[in-house]
């Protein structure tokens, strides 16, 4: 018998499979396509202290193997969110979810964090650092070992949750960021984020995203956030929730190996929304293929020493 | 999500091809699918497509090859099936209690006006037909619509019907409450003459089924996804 179960920021969950933030909304698109209660977790959309409308059209693009986005973090705002999101979100989904908190100051994640801790049915918070720090030039917080560090710590001293950081892949040494928000207080890591790319439309010469650059993810991604799990495993001793471009059963159990605890599923939602039900349906049986018997005795074994605490 | 069986692939004008799937679930005018072309993963995203027609499980598809995704469709044979992401979007509303209807298409927005059309005379619509295209070999419906309707074919070229686009060929006047279909710079030139109708919005998708928010507008009621609240929307509604 496979065991699917992993432990995880103090969630016991059924699975390590976990759809990704602004790949699944809120869960409601995809009850009309399978029971979502299968999932391990899910990460919500990222949450704003405001209302964000987004980017201008068009925000998506298709590459070879994956995807541009530039959605721009749209979302109804916090207080909307925990109104109407949430108390929605858990009519149709039982179990814990992760909240995704995004913000252009550190005082508007802090905000955020500060009223969702009173919300019942989030089991911890994945911050999103690949945002732009409105005063700091606007370069993203998850650019610099000290504005990771510091947006960790600041967040980690008010959440009554978990936090996991999310991390960006846009950087010239991501090991000395997750060092760097692991010191700082982190509970997990999440990686990676989206990586920065361009399409152009030959009909008008342009590029084809509205804002020029977006963020690539899919299978063409794959290789390089792998790459980053298993660097980041060696460093660090928190928990790793591995993504980018995981479609099937294998990739999953590439990423457990490489040291992940849990995996998000991003964008193979949008192109097939029972992605995550298939895998965990399937996930046994290609486990028993390999002899593997249960995920948690597979985190970090490609490596030649496992030393985390789970 | 289903596996379509293909009944029928086939050529209809310039580049453009008709696909019969059946064993679908209903669907209603102005509503659209997502199909995935091939198994690989180039292309990656889904296609969306306008439905032109359904009756008794069958589904008709009419698409034009652009690119890849559209290129690989037009090679797929009767009796393969294709993995389908069904019943997207709003449909057209046919609650108007008006009884002449301007049905407009400029190019493949012409797609989903034949199913449109039936069902507006199913309601005893009186129904006029403006259909545009770049020349008559991209001409398509046009004996269709003709069963249903008074139908102003336009060709830019003047291959066709009258000479000129359909903005031209309506001496900008819409005497009656209309649906318009095409190019987004089509939809705007009409939106200026009249704001008595309901157009048929078009944006790059990611998931297509309200998920993403790839596919956002602003409208006057706030802002909407095309692949869920929309891909119809009233006129007025619009900020363009």
């Amino acid at each position: 018998m496979v065991n699917l179960h992993t432990n995880l920021l103090g969630m016991s969950l059924d699975n390590p499979i976990i759809p990704a933030s602004g790949t699944f909304g809120f869960g409601g698109e995809y009850t009309k396509y399978y029971d979502i209660n299968i999932l391990g977790s899910i990460v919500t959309k990222a949450i704003t202290k405001e209302p964000r409308t987004g980017n201008p059209t068009p925000r998506i693009a298709e590459t070879q193997a994956g995807m541009l986005n530039s959605i721009g973090l749209q979302n109804p705002g916090v207080d909307h969110v925990i109104a109407y999101e949430l108390p929605k979100m858990k009519t149709i989904y039982q179990k814990k979810v992760i909240a995704n908190v995004s913000g252009s100051t550190i005082d508007e994640y802090l905000d955020v964090i500060k009223k969702l801790n009173e919300v019942d049915n989030i089991g911890a918070y994945e911050i999103n650092i690949s945002c732009p720090n409105v005063k700091d030039g606007g370069m993203a917080f998850g650019t610099s070992e000290i504005m990771a560090a510091n947006i960790t710590r600041q967040c980690k001293k008010i959440a009554k949750r978990p936090i996991v950081i999310k991390l960006s892949p846009n950087v010239t040494n991501i090991v000395a960021i997750a060092k760097a928000v692991e010191n700082a207080g982190a509970d997990g890591i999440a990686l990676i984020n989206t990586l920065v790319g361009m399409a152009i439309d030959l009909k008008t010469k342009k590029p084809v995203l509205a804002r020029k650059i977006g963020g690539l993810s899919g299978p063409a991604i794959k290789p390089i956030a792998l790459r980053m799990v298993y660097q980041v495993y060696e460093a660090v001793k928190i928990p790793i929730i591995g993504i980018g471009g995981i479609n099937c059963c294998e990739d999953v159990l590439e990423f457990i190996l490489a040291g992940a605890t849990a995996v998000e599923i991003g964008s193979a939602n949008l192109v097939d929304p029972c992605i995550c039900k298939n895998i965990i349906e399937r996930l046994p049986c290609v486990m028993e293929k390999y002899g593997f018997s249960s995920i948690e005795n597979l985190i970090g074994g490609a490596h030649e020493t496992r030393n985390h605490r789970l | 999500m289903s596996h379509l069986v293909v009944k029928a692939n086939d050529l209809i004008a310039f580049d453009t091809y008709k696909m019969i799937l059946i064993n679908a679930l209903p669907h209603r005018p102005g509503q659209f699918i997502e199909i995935k072309v091939s198994d690989t993963m180039t292309p990656y995203l889904r296609r969306p497509l306008s439905v032109a027609d359904y009756k008794n499980g069958e589904l008709t598809l009419v698409y034009k090859v652009v690119g890849l995704g559209t290129k690989i469709l037009s090679t797929v044979k009767p009796q393969s099936s294709l993995d389908v992401i069904e019943q997207l979007g709003n449909g057209f509303n046919l609650d108007t209690v008006e009884k002449n209807i301007t049905l407009i298409g400029g190019g493949c927005g012409c797609v989903p006006l034949l199913f449109l059309a039936k069902e507006l005379r199913l309601r005893r619509k009186t129904i006029k037909f403006i259909a545009g295209f770049q020349s008559s070999k991209d001409c398509f419906f046009v004996d269709e619509f003709s069963q249903l309707g008074a139908v102003k074919v336009i060709t830019d070229d003047g291959t066709l019907g009258t000479q000129g686009n359909v903005i031209t060929a309506m001496n900008h006047i819409i005497e009656s409450y209309y649906y318009a279909v095409g190019p987004k710079s089509m939809l705007q030139a009409i939106a200026t003459i009249s704001k008595w109708g309901q157009m048929s919005l078009e944006e790059r998708m990611g998931c297509g089924f309200g998920a993403c928010m790839g596919c956002s507008i602003m409208t006057s009621q706030g802002i909407k996804r095309v692949c869920v609240d929309g891909p119809v929307f009233n006129t007025e509604d619009i900020i363009w």
